[in-house]
């Protein structure tokens, strides 16, 4: 059970908190780009082992999603 | 048998019970393991896969036989390990994996055939496994499951400490000792504190050990009967305490996650047995657990003893065998010899002596033989947390390479054989952890008197002896052998060993057979016993009942249904209530001696052609704030909802970034910048957490606020052409002429001085109001509808009902009618995709190749031929084509029309709106029936009872 940085609340239990997996940049205007573009952004990540930007919502506190960089392999927050 | 005097044990308090049938009696301190030694018997159990008889070897957690089914008092523990359960007057116990008992084993007589069963022999045999699996099963295993669901109640706690020290033995108190004044939680598996101390008579700081362990835990929480099963991430552990002070007196357990900031690990050791022929005989006992039922229960299991070890932690057993009178022969490895053989039919009678070579063998007389091979630390959850291991060749064991911040270890987990290093230990990794915490304490160590040096230990892994069947896992029934020939064939990994040969893969999860193995495993295949390492330590440490994990969600409390604010007006009613998405709702209301059917029937009816209510109080509620909610929502929304004018309700929807249609609901906009959701009821956290999610980190300079507030307000539906003239008899200060409230429009006010909503919305096909006032007057106003209705005729209507006339109408259900595949343009919604000029959620995907391609699922109506015959939902429509059947799609909902007299359906099949006026055969279960295509709309196609 992790422990994770609410960036409101402070150092929080996991089970408190939702993963949101790998921020995508959504691409604008989202009209303009081809279809392998727009399909890399809904579907493609780089699941990396290491550090990993990661998004994650503090759903069962404050309500706040956040940024965190983590390693998947050791699993230490690293921050923001 | 059992020693007139000493133990732990109360004598005054005999506790009968019965083993196997046969009626026996213990005392209380008793385990059952103890209390079947006592009472001289040999075998407990029969092994796995050889059914070969086995007794009991160990004393603790390690035990790989003494596996057997307990009952007392309406629980049962189907796989309880004998050694760690406190024997209870009137308990029942049996033997597992046998029949008709342990002792006479019927299916002892595979044990003939087991050159036929090698290592991977189902692999390699069974070519057609699941065919042989059945009666192989019935052969192989443990206890039986009982058919009677789990009624002792289990429970979780969560806990924070400073330290939390794994093991009350001499380290893990000395530890507490030291840390005293922090917050410090002691957990061990036994009753009492002490671990060997309670074994072994010792004086520490010139008390008696045992005054002195009371002592040294006595300002920590101490948890008994507890072990840590596991260690998580960022000082996060899984206890389990298997309750003495449970409710129902015996087998109920409490899990505890306990995050610490400092953990020690005192956790001991294991003793390995030796691996020689037959050495699973019953009667060949861990010399180290025969001296603890020998202190600890008053317990001497034989007479004429050989105590056969490798190193000098037996000679303690063998001082204590010989003060209570037992003849003891010991045969020591350092001294050139060992055990080569046993023998006796339902137990030990003689052990054959000589040097490992075997060139020479005694035959000497035993009835019990205690073994000592060395001592492997007990690393699993230094390991599990991180922690490297590394081979110690002098103590030939994995030791605990160096601690993580915040981790220490502390006693023989160390390797440490004496009191006085333990103590010292235990006592360091206190201070330490006190100090880390910004704690220092003056305190000196406790002092016992030193023990002599020891001389080293001489491992030996296994003997050159062929056509001998030596044991390694005895649970699991592998022997050195089968380690050999996976060695042979290729498994050199230590994992593929023991996936192959199932070591140490049984419950014990190989505590005494891992060592012994991975060693035959590095001998086999020429490499350092370093190099070939440990498999992976995960946890749980020991078996964890499901029912623990569970705690008390299981049941009504695994997700508790949510009630409407008149729930119980609607079991008064007589509703058939059911679980819809989480919310506890009618599907309808029976009367007396109707069918569910004839009540859906009547209460449709009664909704189109007179007056019908409905409790839609669990329809989401979502208000939505701020100078940019607009903006914002026409983002998120398929359809326009930007050029929505107060007072005004539009039906949308929401897709998720795939195109896929996340929920449809109706879009109200109370002011300029103020708007009211309504998604499904099953939807609304989901819509909310969507809302949330892009607002924060997509478009998070727009000023705009989500407010859940489904709980806040009743919400009841009227339907049918009468129900204009049942609101303006409710006295609101509204006016409800068609002019000033048409359909999909909104007007709030009060009602006899109460807020209220009414919104006119339907989705019945007739005429119909939502009418919503706070839940705290949910009741007062149902029954108020109902009194006043009663002139009009009018009736509740369930979930049932309301589906089957939102189906003769088309209306999709969300979930039902779509699927995690379903576009807008699958739903015959393609208006806003053409007209709305700004990006919204999903746009991009709706312009893709597979969004535009023509023969897409598409969502029609059928008219089944045999119009009294409702097709299965999920029932396919198919097309043969070069004599292949192939599937068109299927069906999402059907029902009887009560409009129709007919039956209907709702379908997504393939270009289905070119197909329109087609006749298709449907399938489902090797059932074959037509139906035709239609548009999905049965009842009034132009609207206009929406307005009647």
């Amino acid at each position: 059970m992790l422990l994770l940085p609410c960036p409101h609340c402070g150092l929080r239990d996991e089970p408190e908190f939702s993963f949101g997996g790998e921020p995508a940049v959504r691409p604008i205007p989202a009209a303009a780009v081809d279809d392998a573009t727009w399909a890399d952004y809904l579907y493609l990540r780089q699941n990396e082992k290491g550090p990993h930007r990661e998004l994650w919502c503090h759903s069962g506190g404050c309500g706040q999603w956040f940024v965190l960089t983590r390693d998947t392999a050791t699993h230490a927050v690293l921050g923001p | 048998m059992r020693l007139p005097n000493g133990g732990r044990i109360d004598r005054d308090k005999p506790l009968r019970f019965t083993w196997d049938g046969r009626a026996l009696t213990g005392f209380a301190g008793d385990s059952i393991a103890s209390a079947l030694l006592a009472n001289g018997i040999k075998i407990v159990a029969r092994s796995f896969k050889y059914h070969r008889p086995r007794g009991i070897w160990g004393a603790g957690v390690d035990e790989p036989n003494a596996v057997v089914d307990v009952r007392w008092q309406g629980q049962h523990d189907p796989n309880a390990r004998a050694t760690l359960v406190p024997l209870r007057d009137g308990m029942v116990v049996r033997g597992v994996n046998a029949f008709p008992s342990v002792a006479r084993d019927l299916y002892g007589g595979i044990d003939f055939f087991q050159r036929f069963l090698p290592a991977g022999f189902y692999y390699k045999t069974f070519m057609n496994w699941h065919r042989y699996e059945p009666r192989i099963r019935a052969m192989a295993g443990l206890g039986r499951v009982g058919e009677a669901t789990e009624t002792r109640a289990f429970e979780t706690r969560h806990a924070h400490c400073d330290l939390l020290i794994v093991g009350a033995g001499p380290a893990g108190l000395a530890a507490a000792r030291a840390a005293a004044g922090l917050s410090v939680i002691v957990a061990d598996d036994q009753v009492l504190p002490g671990g060997n101390l309670l074994t072994d008579a010792t004086e520490i700081d010139g008390r008696d050990g045992l005054a002195w362990a009371a002592d040294a835990v006595a300002g920590a929480q101490r948890l008994a009967r507890t072990t840590v099963f596991g260690a998580y991430d960022d000082g996060t552990y899984g206890l389990i305490e298997l309750r003495n002070d449970a409710p129902a007196g015996w087998g109920e357990a409490r899990l505890w996650v306990i995050r610490a900031k400092q953990v020690i690990f005192a956790t001991g050791s294991i003793e390995r047995p030796l691996v020689f022929p037959d050495n699973d005989r019953p009667g060949i006992m861990s010399a180290d657990a025969m001296r603890r039922y020998l202190r600890g229960q008053a317990v001497l299991p034989g007479r004429n003893i050989v105590v056969a070890t490798n190193n000098d932690s037996a000679f303690a057993t063998v001082q204590a065998l010989r003060e209570a009178g037992a003849a003891v022969r010991v045969v020591d490895l350092r001294d050139g010899v060992m055990p080569l053989g046993t023998g006796g039919r339902g137990g030990l009678r003689w052990v054959d002596i000589g040097p490992p070579d075997g060139s020479r063998r005694e035959r000497v007389p035993a009835d019990l033989l205690a073994v000592s091979g060395g001592w492997s630390p007990s690393v699993h959850l230094f390991s599990q947390s991180g922690g490297a291991l590394q081979w110690d060749v002098t103590l030939a064991a994995f030791l605990p390479g160096a601690p993580a911040a915040g981790q220490y270890v502390a006693g023989s987990i160390t390797g440490a054989a004496d009191l006085a290093t333990c103590l010292a230990q235990g006592h360091a990794a206190g201070l330490a952890a006190a100090a880390a915490l910004g704690r220092s304490a003056a305190l000196a160590a406790p002092h016992t008197a030193s023990t002599a040096p020891a001389t080293p230990m001489r491992p030996i892994w296994r003997l050159d002896l062929p056509g001998t069947r030596q044991w390694v896992d005895l649970q699991n029934d592998v022997t050195a052998k089968d380690v050999a020939l996976a060695a042979s064939e290729g498994y050199r990994s230590v994992e593929h060993l023991k996936r192959y040969t199932t070591l140490g893969m049984a419950t014990d999860q190989g505590k005494t057979s891992n060592v012994n193995g991975l060693a035959i495993l590095a001998e086999a295949t020429g490499r350092g016993i370093d190099d070939v390492g440990t498999t992976k330590f995960r946890p749980p440490f020991t078996p964890i009942p499901l029912a623990a994990l569970a705690g008390s969600r299981f049941g009504k409390l695994m997700a508790p249904l949510r009630q409407l604010p008149v729930h119980d007006d609607h079991v008064a009613a007589g509703a058939d209530v059911r679980d819809y998405g989480g919310w506890a709702r009618p599907a309808c209301y029976p009367q007396i001696g109707e069918s569910i059917a004839a009540a859906i029937a009547r209460e449709a009816a009664n909704a189109r052609f007179r007056i019908g209510l409905f409790d839609g109080s669990s329809l989401g509620k979502i208000e939505v704030y701020g100078p940019d909610a607009a903006a914002f929502l026409n983002l998120m929304y398929y359809n326009e909802v930007a050029n929505l004018r107060p007072g005004r309700l539009r039906y949308c929807l929401l897709l998720r970034e795939t195109g896929v249609v996340f929920d449809d609901g109706v879009v109200a906009r109370l002011a300029p910048d103020r708007y009211l959701l309504s998604p499904s009821s099953s939807h609304t956290v989901g819509v909310l957490t969507m809302l949330e999610a892009w607002h924060q980190t997509e478009y998070p300079a727009m000023q705009v606020a989500f407010h859940d507030t489904t709980a806040a307000w009743a919400t009841f539906a009227v339907s049918g052409p009468d129900s204009r003239k049942l609101l303006e008899a409710l006295g609101t200060d509204l006016d409800l002429s068609d002019q000033a409230l048409p359909h999909m429009a909104l007007a709030s006010g009060r009602m006899q001085g109460i807020a209220c909503r009414i919104a006119r919305v339907s989705f019945t096909g007739e005429r119909s109001y939502e009418i919503s006032v706070p839940a705290s007057y949910a009741r007062a106003l149902w029954r108020r509808l109902l009194t006043l209705g009663t002139p009009l005729g009018i009736m509740p209507y369930g979930i049932e009902s309301l589906s089957v006339l939102r189906a003769e109408k088309g209306y999709i259900l969300i979930g039902t009618d779509t699927d995690g595949m379903t576009l807008p343009v699958d739903l015959g919604l393609e208006g806003p995709l053409r007209t709305k000029k700004v990006d919204f959620v999903g746009k991009r995907s709706l312009l893709t190749p597979d969004a535009l391609r023509p023969d897409r699922r598409q969502m029609v109506g059928l008219l089944p031929e045999d119009g009294a015959l409702v097709p299965a939902v999920g029932a396919h429509a198919v097309e043969t084509r070069n004599g292949k059947h192939r599937s068109l799609g299927w069906i999402t909902t059907a029902c009887t029309s009560p409009m129709l007299r007919r039956s209907i359906a709702l379908a997504m099949i393939e270009g289905g709106r070119a197909r329109i006026g087609e006749t298709v055969e449907l399938f489902h279960l090797d059932e074959r029936s037509r139906a035709t295509i239609c548009a999905p709309i049965f009842h009034d196609p132009a609207g206009e009872r929406l307005h009647g």
